[in-house]
């Protein structure tokens, strides 16, 4: 059979899951032989269902899908593997303990003697393909003791050391910083002129324009069509995106600080693996502004906030809101003394995913007594709070009592930021609170945290997108290695140049200008 | 008194039996070390151990050849820990409850699969011929130096078996791809299922490892520690082995080191209820406190290792919230 200019096509791709959503509806999508290719569209949009088809985790319930002009039947990600597509997921599929040539080798590992692994085989392995493919690695250290990046570089050396000449990437940019994305696309773009051929998925518009070859867009589950990404205008991918122009700047009044709510001083903690994650860290949030935490992820952001929820403990160090000692409270007395909390991972901390819409939005307020009646609830309130909070926060849904698993990412989001929202906060506390969601969503929630803090709440912000830390925090401190390596009062003139150096630990400030994030008594 | 448990203590015969002891415990606690890299709980172990015992005997009797009880044992063994595989694996049963059940009839049905086959009630002593037990091993040159000898030698060729099985399961799951795979499995079974490792067999071979080793420990006990099988003869061990497992942070070497103790625990037992001076209530309960004591560290490791893997798992996975 003569080689066809596409080494991928799918034809009228239709998935209809057993619980009825049909995902893809009669979708067409083609790659050609060694470009790099986007796969974009919103949260929910069907991108992932289409490549979870393409790597043999999903079935498609009609169409027909094409490898090297050969009409395949991925039923598995073993078949996908072996007709060379690889897949990076998102989520990486790499074993923390074991070291990065183990993981390298899963499932094929090299013998000795017949039944004993071949260590030194495997470490071999991983460096020549390591050095062939200019992908820098570790064979001997463990993966979780490994940067994200280097993780992400296993990954695709695990998809090519099984013979992959299509790789699949899901966001991978999502979880690296500004250097480690531009060191990607330096390897992406080397592998791509090796003959790879890359699907890229992603909602980033300018990552799509700075290395894409063409784009495939994806709106509610259909294809908006196949576009050459140089012909193609940012506003324009947007709109087909999500079908109306969205503004990507949040407009917001000055901030108006007055008292201090929460004040952070000389946080210590070092985790079980005996690594320093928090470092005297001290700063205090007033009312009336948004202090945003910017640092590349794993920098001591998520300790930070589960001293500020009492889901660790510090080593020591204080925490105090309006005053008071919040360390070592249960959550129920934290949120009683006007703390909210949008975790980072919705799907374990922010909700419950098998309960109703309303049985979430209940859990913050269950026990007060406007929703209950003597021994019983007052079905009657909670029914009328559910309603008006799905309203004011457009939550997509056929009612209060459909799942929330059922919903998309952005309307989870939007449950646990309504419930938050609503309980009159006097510290919201955000961690990551538009990652992985919609536009649409994404702007919603942005708007209404400038809203409350504008009202009066004081606002702290983790967020490791840049843009979002940047656009939404009035002042800002930078975390690196565990301690705040920066303080910056104003946001409004600061670059993503510089943020980037003290991100990155390139630049640190004086102590006394860190000093200034905890304002005086 | 205190000079009686010395004397006691320090002989060579109480550090024979402390051995003696360990060993079933010890089967049972590498089986349990296996089937936890896998990611299974196999909290059927008691239950596997009294119906492996029951079988050894049987088997051994119906041939009179210990060696095919022993090997009957085994594959009984496999076999009970596969059918808690099938039930939890290919049929979704909570595997907590299906090793519950595999408990059960190791308590109840095995009184009466012994009237079944022999018509006896709960006890096989007048069965047990010479031929029905597992040797003693006297080991050349080791069994005459003085003291050493005395501890180490003349011990049932199980319990020798069960010390090299430490070395052996350890090399299984460190140098082996069975073993890589195993604990990619038990530690993130995505990342195994997403390099075509599969998943669900994998699961079963380590059951099946584990079933394997449970019945070497139930074919000593009935067939060399207890020299007959009686119901309740396991009392308990393969909970202890659980433990024993989790206090050695289910590594082998660490897991032999805490059967070890439990195995003191028991043999200091023995010892004392003979005592004069002592209550015999109080001395009994020895080995039960030893193991709340073993099964709260279980409890602290658990949370801790709990905790541990999902930071762990935090750092792997970046965003939140995946797409529909």
């Amino acid at each position: 059979m003569p080689q066809s200019e596409y080494v991928v096509q799918m034809k009228g791709i239709t998935k209809v899951y057993p619980n009825g959503i049909a995902a893809n509806q009669g979708v067409d999508f083609n790659v050609r032989r060694g470009e790099i290719h986007a796969l974009m569209g919103e949260n929910g949009a069907g991108k992932s269902t289409l490549m979870k088809m393409l790597f043999g985790l999903e079935q498609p319930t009609e169409g027909e899908i094409i490898v090297n002009g050969e009409t395949v039947n991925l039923s598995s990600p073993t078949v996908a593997i072996a007709k060379g597509i690889g897949m990076v997921h998102q989520h990486f599929m790499l074993v923390p303990s074991l070291t990065v040539a183990e993981n390298m080798v899963l499932g094929m590992a090299p013998k000795k003697k017949g039944l004993f692994i071949d260590m030194d085989k495997a470490i071999a392995i991983t460096e020549e393909y390591a050095k062939k493919y200019n992908l820098h690695v570790d064979p001997k250290a463990k993966v979780v003791d490994i940067p994200v990046g280097m993780k992400q570089k296993v990954e695709i050396l695990k998809a090519l050391v099984r013979g992959a000449k299509i790789l699949i990437l899901d966001e991978p940019t999502a979880v690296l910083t500004t250097q480690e994305t531009a060191e990607l696309f330096r390897e992406l773009v080397q592998l791509k002129e090796q003959g790879f051929t890359i699907i890229f998925i992603s909602h980033k518009l300018n990552e799509i324009k700075q290395i894409t070859d063409r784009l495939t867009i994806m709106r509610g589950g259909k294809s908006m069509g196949v576009y050459n990404t140089a012909e193609i205008s940012m506003e324009e991918i947007s709109r087909l995106m999500v079908g109306r122009d969205v503004i990507l700047t949040v407009e917001k009044d000055k901030a108006a600080p007055t008292d201090e709510v929460l004040r952070v001083e000389n946080l210590e903690y070092t985790n079980d693996w005996n690594k320093k994650m928090l470092d005297r860290v001290s700063f205090s949030v007033r009312k009336g502004e948004i202090l945003g935490v910017a640092g590349v992820e794993g920098n001591g952001q998520r300790e930070l906030v589960d001293m500020l929820f009492n889901l660790n403990v510090p080593d020591s160090g204080t925490v105090t809101v309006n005053g008071k000692s919040i360390v070592g409270l249960p959550q129920r007395k934290i949120r009683d003394a006007g703390v909210s909390l949008i975790p980072e991972d919705r799907m374990l901390y922010g909700i419950a995913d098998r309960g109703t819409i309303e049985d979430n939005l209940i859990s913050n307020r269950i026990y007060q007594k406007e929703y209950n009646k003597g021994l019983l609830f007052d079905m009657k309130a909670i029914h009328e709070m559910s309603d008006r909070l799905i309203e004011d926060y457009r939550v997509l849904c056929k009612s209060r009592n459909q799942q929330v698993k059922m919903l998309s990412g952005g309307n989870i989001q939007k449950v646990v930021v309504a419930r938050e929202f609503s309980s009159g906060p006097v510290l919201i506390i955000a961690d990551q609170p538009t990652r992985g969601i919609d536009v649409g969503a994404t702007e919603f929630i942005r708007k209404k945290l400038v809203e409350l803090s504008r009202a009066g709440a004081a606002v702290l912000l983790v967020s490791a997108d840049l843009n979002e830390v940047m656009e939404l925090s009035d002042s800002l401190i930078v975390m690196n290695g565990g301690h705040i390596a920066a303080y910056f009062e104003d946001t409004s003139a600061l670059t993503d140049e510089e943020m980037g150096e003290y991100m990155l630990g390139l630049k640190r400030q004086s102590d006394e200008e860190i000093g200034k994030v905890l304002y005086a008594k | 008194m205190w000079e009686q448990l010395f004397e006691m203590i320090f002989k060579p015969d109480f550090l024979f039996s402390v051995i003696r002891i360990t060993s079933p415990i010890l089967f049972a606690a590498l089986a349990a070390v296996v089937a936890e890299k896998a990611g299974v709980t196999n909290i059927g172990l008691e239950g596997i151990m009294s119906i492996t015992a029951l079988f050894g005997t049987l088997i051994s009797y119906w041939t009179q050849s210990w060696a095919v009880g022993v090997l009957g044992a085994l594959i009984v063994g496999i076999a009970l820990a596969l059918l808690l595989g099938f039930f939890a694996l290919k049929l979704k049963t909570d595997i907590i409850l299906g090793g519950i059940a595999l408990n059960m009839i190791g308590g109840g049905g095995t009184i009466f699969l012994l009237y079944l086959f022999t018509g006896l009630r709960g006890n096989t002593g007048e069965l047990t011929t010479p031929e029905m037990l597992i040797p003693q091993v006297n080991i050349p040159l080791l069994k005459d130096i003085p003291v050493v000898g005395e501890i180490l030698s003349g011990h049932s060729l199980l319990t020798y078996i069960a010390f090299f099985m430490v070395f052996l399961t350890w090399l299984m799951l460190y140098k082996t791809s069975l073993g890589l795979n195993i604990r990619a499995v038990g530690e993130n079974q995505n990342a195994a299922d997403s390099v075509g490792v599969s998943v669900v067999r994998i699961k079963y071979i380590a059951l099946g490892i584990s079933g394997a080793l449970a019945g070497l420990g139930g074919a000593y006990m009935s067939m060399y520690y207890s020299r007959s099988w009686n119901s309740g003869m396991i009392a308990g061990r393969g909970f202890i082995a659980l433990a024993a497992q989790a206090m050695g942070q289910g590594e082998p070497t660490g897991s032999m080191w805490s059967s070890l103790l439990f195995g003191l625990a028991n043999a200091l037992k023995n010892k004392m209820e003979g005592m004069q001076g002592m209550s015999s209530y109080l001395v009994a309960s020895i080995p039960y406190v030893v193991t709340v004591l073993g099964l709260v560290i279980y409890a602290v490791a658990t949370i801790r290792r709990v905790k541990k893997t999902r930071r762990a798992q935090n750092a792997m996975t970046a965003p939140a919230g995946e797409e529909k």
